[in-house]
């Protein structure tokens, strides 16, 4: 079975989705992301669904399970880059994905989780250059 | 009228994917708009995982159609499973036995074109959703 794999960036976990999801994939990803976001300690998470063409009522219960159990784990949960098509059909679907917020890129969406959480570097920019300062002579 | 008529099994989670990755082919083929071709494969999506979940398995045939107008697709979804006692029921939103949302059929249906469904108790179900080209 094949794997979503989870990236840490500085403070947020990052996962883009590029295959298409059989349903078992989905349900580890759930798995894979509650274990890393406490392994971890991350307080945001951003799920890239830009390359996906569509997004059924599997997928989208399981985004939104996934931005519940995060919250639970005190990790803010963003599902970014959302098609247009996907969009319309989601809705038409009945789904409108109550719960989990959205943000049209990667981009915006580690700015959506900069605002909630100021005091903390989410890139760790800060302490790059912290390092390379002090290792300068 | 109707040519190429392709079919698959849908006995595993894998075979839901092969249904939706077929679904793609022939839509863009037929030349559905971009909107049209996403609410097809997604109404393929929900259905071909109900005759997985709850038809215990079946198969999925998918044809290109013509009438004298316009092209489209048509999918049949045939199951051998315990069927549906209550049709009405099942296409509420919200109503499921499955654990889902409940939006799997009554949502399939606002996606597509044309809806079918025959279901017998104890015999099986099976459904057949059209999509024309505008």
């Amino acid at each position: 079975m094949e794997r979503v794999p989870v990236l840490k960036i500085g403070e947020i976990l990052l996962v883009s989705i590029q295959i298409d999801m059989e349903d078992q994939v989905a349900l580890q990803l759930q798995e894979d992301l509650a274990e890393r976001i406490v392994a971890t300690g991350v307080r945001g998470v951003i799920i890239d669904i830009s390359a996906l063409d569509i997004v059924d009522s599997f997928v989208g219960r399981t985004l939104a399970t996934i931005a519940s159990v995060s919250r639970v784990l005190d990790a803010e949960t963003v599902v970014v880059g959302m098609r247009p098509a996907v969009a319309i059909t989601l809705v038409e679907l009945g789904l409108s994905l109550p719960g989990i917020r959205t943000a049209l890129n990667v981009d915006l969406g580690i700015a959506m989780l900069a605002r909630q959480d100021e005091d903390i570097d989410l890139l760790g920019y800060e302490d790059d250059t912290d390092q390379v300062a002090e290792t300068t002579p | 009228m109707n040519d190429d008529v392709q079919r698959l099994p849908v006995v595993t989670d894998q075979d839901v994917v092969r249904v939706r990755q077929l679904v793609r082919t022939v839509a863009v083929a037929v030349k559905l708009s971009l909107v049209d071709q996403t609410k097809l494969v997604t109404a393929a999506s929900e259905l071909a995982r109900n005759t997985l979940v709850y038809g215990g398995g079946g198969e999925a045939e998918v044809s290109r159609v013509h009438n004298d107008r316009r092209a489209g697709i048509r999918i049949v979804f045939a199951d051998q499973g315990p069927g549906i006692a209550d049709l009405d029921l099942a296409l509420t939103d919200g109503y499921t036995t499955g654990g889902g949302l409940g939006l799997g059929l009554s949502g399939a249906r606002r996606l597509v074109d044309e809806f079918e469904i025959e279901t017998e108790p104890g015999k099986g179900t099976t459904i057949t959703v059209v999509k024309w080209c505008r």
